[in-house]
């Protein structure tokens, strides 16, 4: 009797806690477009308190914060560029998963790429190197008949 | 014998290359207000709602705006420090209470002391996120015509205050 009737609380109270969760979802339905604008832009940011995190993924207070800045900023009507200018200004190009390229850049964008050549241009050497090297020791006959005759030698009996 | 040298010799390159990126801290983003103009902002003051602040109404003094909390750990850490330097009064230091409420704000300096000349409010964040910081404690040395110089991530150290901070306040204020 008693055992029901705690059952029935634990129910009501799970009930009512999904019900408030659900309450708490409504902001992504409002505007799927606005959401969908944010949700694009905020992947290309990243979360300066979790650094391996994008701005959409985290759930770090600032990156709620930044969020909502930027759902004001495309409610205001700024495009993209001026939304991303906003961030860069403000936490520098650090805070883009995609930085521009600039001098200061240079070695971030073209740095592997100088790698793969020169690693490239390495195994080539190599190659041809030992190819070279490969075709060098020819026998003369002597060594020849020498080898057949230990080839011969080493045919199981049948 | 020499080229067994050349691998050798990258993977030398690239330990001083690694062994250079572990001592520096990445949480330390260099911000690209330095040298800008601080982002003006009016906000109440946390002792009196009714007086409004501007960072305007520091034109013309060196200030230190440093960001702090009541909930913020590294702040405690920060505190005495801070503390002590009020004490020498080498220039206005401005507490920018961040996304606090002003009751834990009150009762946070009340319990440990209040090194500030003002202090004011960031409730909702809006001005930090203006002055693009991303984790409380942060300080930002304004010289006379409102631009930042220096930004200090993480609590104001001792060795900060020595080596950085006040030489380059005492340069500021000529």
């Amino acid at each position: 009797m008693n055992l029901k009737y705690w059952l029935g609380i634990l129910l009501v109270l799970i009930i009512s806690s999904t019900a408030s969760y659900a309450g708490e979802a409504t902001p992504l339905a409002e505007d799927p477009v606005l959401e969908q604008r944010l949700m694009a832009i905020s992947e290309e940011l990243r979360c300066l308190v979790c650094q391996n995190e994008s701005l959409a993924g985290s759930r770090a207070d600032l990156a709620l914060d930044l969020r909502r800045e930027i759902r004001t900023l495309i409610k205001a009507g700024k495009t993209d560029a001026e939304i991303m200018d906003f961030m860069v200004s403000r936490y520098g190009d650090f805070v883009r998963y995609r930085p521009p390229v600039k001098p200061i850049t240079w070695v971030l964008w073209f740095g592997p790429f100088l790698l793969l050549i020169g690693a490239l241009v390495g195994l080539a050497r190599m190659v041809r190197r030992s190819q070279s090297s490969a075709a060098a020791p020819a026998l003369d006959p002597a060594q020849r008949e020498k080898a057949q005759a230990l080839l011969q030698d080493t045919e199981l009996p049948s | 014998m020499k080229k067994a040298m050349i691998p050798l010799g990258i993977f030398l390159v690239l330990v001083v290359f690694l062994a250079i990126g572990l001592t520096r801290d990445p949480r330390e983003v260099p911000s690209p207000l330095i040298n800008k103009a601080a982002p003006a902002f009016t906000t109440t003051r946390l002792q009196a709602a009714d007086q409004p602040f501007s960072a305007k109404d520091m034109l013309g003094q060196v200030w230190l705006l440093n960001t702090w909390a009541s909930w913020c750990v590294a702040c405690r850490q920060e505190h005495p420090v801070l503390m002590e330097f009020a004490k020498t009064k080498t220039l206005p230091i401005v507490g920018l209470d961040y996304k606090d409420k002003e009751t834990d704000g009150l009762k946070w300096l009340a319990r440990f002391g209040n090194p500030y000349d003002i202090t004011v409010t960031d409730k909702d964040g809006r001005i930090g996120i203006d002055y693009g910081v991303y984790g409380v404690p942060e300080s930002f040395l304004i010289d006379k015509a409102g631009v930042i110089r220096y930004k200090q991530i993480g609590p104001v150290t001792e060795e900060a205050l020595r080596d950085k901070i006040i030489p380059l306040v005492r340069e500021l204020q000529k």
